[in-house]
């Protein structure tokens, strides 16, 4: 008998509520040893919740946590830490400033005659990211320096440090691109073979049946079911869920007759990141943006946006050669970037509804047009964001509302070219259907759509074209419904040719 | 970071940055900043056939420096943590004068004195700790508050200079090796104390981390409170220090020897030009000697210029903006080198 068979951690009749709201209401969560026990629900769930309870950052209103049969309560994270159980958090929990040491072993660094014993830190560390496989990243590096993938691998280093026998991941692959996610895999799985349990939180059905090996759904805080994952097809997984089906589906691609004239044009446009780009986006088309992370895919969109402007080339709108050298420019062009970090660069967290979606009118218009709210609730509809009306502060939304904000804030100012990064990351399943059919139809109104996305079936499913970039500049362009091999032979630097 | 790992570390990294821009940090910058300056001013100076840096001149910046000094390190320790303290001035006047008061004039009395003197000071850094942290107010506010309560206090309470302090300890203000004063060592060693504190210890690392970022520290289980409140007491037994430093050198208590010389506004500004993050996570006391012997430096180039005080202001407002502005585009030039992707 393997240590598989033994329960590490048993969840009882969970509940928490904030400010009155329950969000978990009792949860059951049965977690043992050398699995990997995935949660799944939608956004709003209480999956989240459940995790951070487990790791003591949030205290349980009731039920109980018994670790090997002993019941225990944390006041703390540091309490949970000692039990063994750590966390990876959806959002990244670095200090950018300090080193990879440093922030590994944060609030338990060891010491040795009064002082933090920075040598052993330092080997320590190395000896974690070695035993992953990771010798690009320096414990002495500072985290800013690093990449989002690297950082992960940061985040991952620093829960195991504390010698955890249960782990928990929330979302791990949210920011990883896909070549990332298959060492992310491996690593869950040698974990795994080591004994430890494994709560794995994401939306990605595919990740999830590839690694779980029970899977826990969750509804509105409630439990809904518990099965092995061999005995759950997608299908059902997704019922459970949403309490309806909802199959891979896009929204009809456009037909010839609806692509207009060239709306952005790029000609030999670059600048330090980016080189030799000639990209043409037409009204009515939404063309994909593919590439590994590091690619130069966000260098593009911030580009032409005017945050890091081209310094070579011409970019064109509607056929006149532009200088964008501003987002200022930009919007009064008639550009749109929905960027891939929505909480830092897309929204002001703490204003309302209203003042996040008439920001950008506010700010690019003149006179009446800028203050005028009248189509405001029309707005609001059109990307079907559920709020508690429009003064709601954005931070209590769910990741897939405030992303609706954000397109919300776009639309405000009827843009003509309409690039969007990463658009449905980290939300849930019907949030993202609902922001895929906005593009369709924005797209069938006239808009001109860029779409940069991790998510290789998105790309593919939404765009009618694929260009894949590769180390900086373009590696070549793909017709609709081209294969995932096809993207990613393009995207690690191989030809056409070679995939066939 | 330490010396030791940077010669395994080229090979490892992947994308090693220009070393030059590395090592050009706030620190380096700002101590570039000094020697430029003194040699500026030896030029200055030297054209009116004076000498900037003879024995008066070095005596001068130092006592200067040591005051503000001992201040500045206090706040560097609180807004490294992510807070502030505008009450140091004020409570730099009480402790002169609660220092004062209690040794009246007798040598026996010295010990005793310095310790209420800085019992005191911690009380009052405990003060502003816990209604940051417990009653949840905003630094600025919470200290401009404590700040307010100290100044009815004094303004009620004194009109003037009190106190009387004993021969012996008036060596602490005047004594020098050279021309070092002794208390400019003691300063020294208080920088010496700190850095080592907030680079080698684990409440010094802790600080650097609840001024990143409070959240992440509590996740990582640092007690963030604890540390917060520990910044603010250790900035205010400096503040405290300082009270005591310019009691000897008066002779007396002196309710006003806080405010005159702006400490509260002018230990931030040395914070700063010395590359700290005023946001917190990012500096460090060493580059706050640096700033603190800049603005000594500037103050007594312009005596010996015989400089109008008003122009004074106007140029150190001038090094302040621009300091600030230069390290404001290297965090920027950092950012946009994080997010290559």
């Amino acid at each position: 008998m393997t240590t598989a068979t033994t329960t590490t951690v048993r969840m009882t009749g969970i509940s928490k509520s904030f400010l009155g709201v329950p969000v978990l209401q009792g949860v059951d969560l049965e977690l043992r040893g050398g699995e990997v026990h995935a949660v799944m629900g939608e956004n709003g769930a209480g999956k989240s919740t459940l995790l951070k309870v487990l790791a003591g950052v949030h205290r349980p209103d009731g039920g109980t946590i018994e670790v090997d049969g002993d019941p225990v309560s944390f006041a703390g994270p540091t309490d949970a830490q000692r039990a063994g159980i750590a966390i990876i958090h959806q959002e990244f929990t670095l200090l950018p400033h300090r080193s990879v040491a440093e922030n590994v072993f944060l609030g338990r660094e060891p010491v040795r005659r009064m002082q933090v014993d920075r040598r052993r830190m330092v080997a320590d560390t190395r000896e974690l990211l070695d035993w992953l496989g990771e010798d690009g990243i320096d414990p002495t590096d500072a985290v800013s320096s690093l990449s989002v993938a690297q950082r992960q691998v940061v985040e991952i280093v620093k829960a195991l440090s504390t010698n955890a026998r249960v782990l928990g991941m929330d979302e791990p692959t949210a920011a990883l691109a896909d070549h990332e996610v298959e060492l992310l895999y491996d690593l869950v799985r040698r974990l795994r073979e080591r004994g430890i349990a494994i709560l794995y939180v994401s939306h990605r059905m595919r990740e999830v049946f590839d690694l779980s090996d029970r899977i826990t759904v969750l509804k509105d805080g409630r439990f809904v079911t518990c099965a092995p994952t061999g005995e759950l097809t997608s299908e059902a997984l997704v019922r459970h869920m949403v309490g309806r089906d909802l199959g891979e589906y896009y929204p009809d691609r456009a037909a010839p007759a609806d692509l207009g004239p060239v709306r952005l044009a790029l000609r030999g446009a670059g600048n330090d990141r980016v080189r030799d780009l000639d990209i043409e986006v037409r009204a009515g088309e939404i063309v994909g943006l593919a590439g590994l992370q590091g690619s130069g895919r966000s260098a593009v969109a911030r580009a032409v946006f005017g945050v890091e402007p081209f310094t070579r080339g011409v970019l064109e709108v509607d056929g006149t050669p532009r200088q964008v050298t501003r987002p200022r420019t930009a919007v009064r062009l008639g550009i749109a970037l929905v960027t891939e970090d929505r909480k830092g660069d897309g929204l002001a967290l703490r204003q309302s509804v209203r003042d996040n979606t008439l920001l950008v009118r506010r700010a690019a218009l003149r006179g009446a047009r800028s203050r005028a709210r009248s189509d405001l609730p029309a707005l609001l509809d059109l990307v079907t964001v559920v709020s508690r009306g429009e003064h709601q502060e954005v931070r209590f939304l769910s990741g897939g509302n405030q992303q609706k904000v954000v397109l919300a804030k776009w639309l405000a100012v009827e843009p003509k070219v309409l690039i969007v990064d990463e658009p449905t990351r980290g939300i849930d399943v019907g949030a993202k259907r609902a922001v895929h059919e906005l593009l369709r139809d924005l797209a069938r109104r006239g808009v001109a759509v860029l779409m940069i996305s991790s998510e290789l079936p998105e790309l593919i499913g939404m765009s009618d074209r694929i260009l894949v970039m590769h180390d900086g500049a373009l590696a070549g362009e793909l017709p609709a419904g081209a294969s995932e091999g096809a993207v990613m032979a393009l995207a690690t630097g191989h030809g056409i040719g070679e995939v066939a | 970071m330490s010396t030791v790992h940077e010669n395994i570390a080229p090979a490892r990294r992947t994308a090693a940055r220009p070393a030059v821009r590395r090592r050009l940090t706030p620190v380096v910058i700002v101590y570039l900043a000094l020697a430029a300056l003194l040699v500026v001013g030896s030029v200055l100076v030297g054209m009116r056939g004076e000498v900037l840096l003879d024995q008066a001149g070095i005596l001068n910046i130092l006592t200067r420096a040591t005051a503000l000094g001992v201040v500045a390190i206090g706040q560097t320790m609180v807004i490294l943590t992510g807070s502030l303290d505008l009450s140091v001035a004020y409570l730099i006047g009480l402790t002169s004068l609660i220092a004062a008061e209690t040794m009246a004039g007798r040598e026996g009395m010295i010990v005793p004195g310095l310790l209420l003197a800085l019992a005191v000071a911690a009380g009052v850094g405990l003060v502003n700790g816990l209604v940051i942290t417990v009653l949840r107010a905003n630094a600025f506010i919470a200290t401009l508050g404590v700040a307010l309560i100290l100044r009815g206090y004094l303004e009620h309470t004194y009109t003037g200079p009190a106190g009387d302090v004993p021969r012996g300890f008036q060596h602490l203000g005047y004594d020098r090796i050279g021309p070092v004063p002794v208390a400019a060592l003691l300063m020294l060693a208080v920088v010496a104390l700190s850095w080592w504190y907030l680079s080698r210890t684990r409440p010094g690392y802790h600080m650097y981390a609840v001024g990143g970022d409070v959240e992440v520290a509590r996740l990582s289980g640092v007690p963030t409170r604890r540390v917060i409140v520990t910044a603010h007491v250790l900035c205010s037994v400096a503040a405290g220090l300082t009270g005591v430093y310019l009691a000897s050198r008066l002779g007396s208590g002196a309710p006003y020897v806080g405010t005159d010389a702006g400490y509260d506004l002018e230990s931030i500004a040395a914070v700063v030009l010395g590359g700290t993050l005023l946001a917190g996570g990012r500096g460090g006391v060493v580059g706050t000697l640096g700033g603190v012997l800049i603005l000594a430096t500037l103050d007594t180039i312009f005596d010996d210029l015989e400089v109008d005080p008003f122009f004074k202001d106007v140029v150190r407002g001038i090094v302040l903006v621009t300091a600030v502005a230069l390290y404001a585009r290297r965090m920027m030039a950092d950012r946009a080198r994080g997010r290559l992707a």
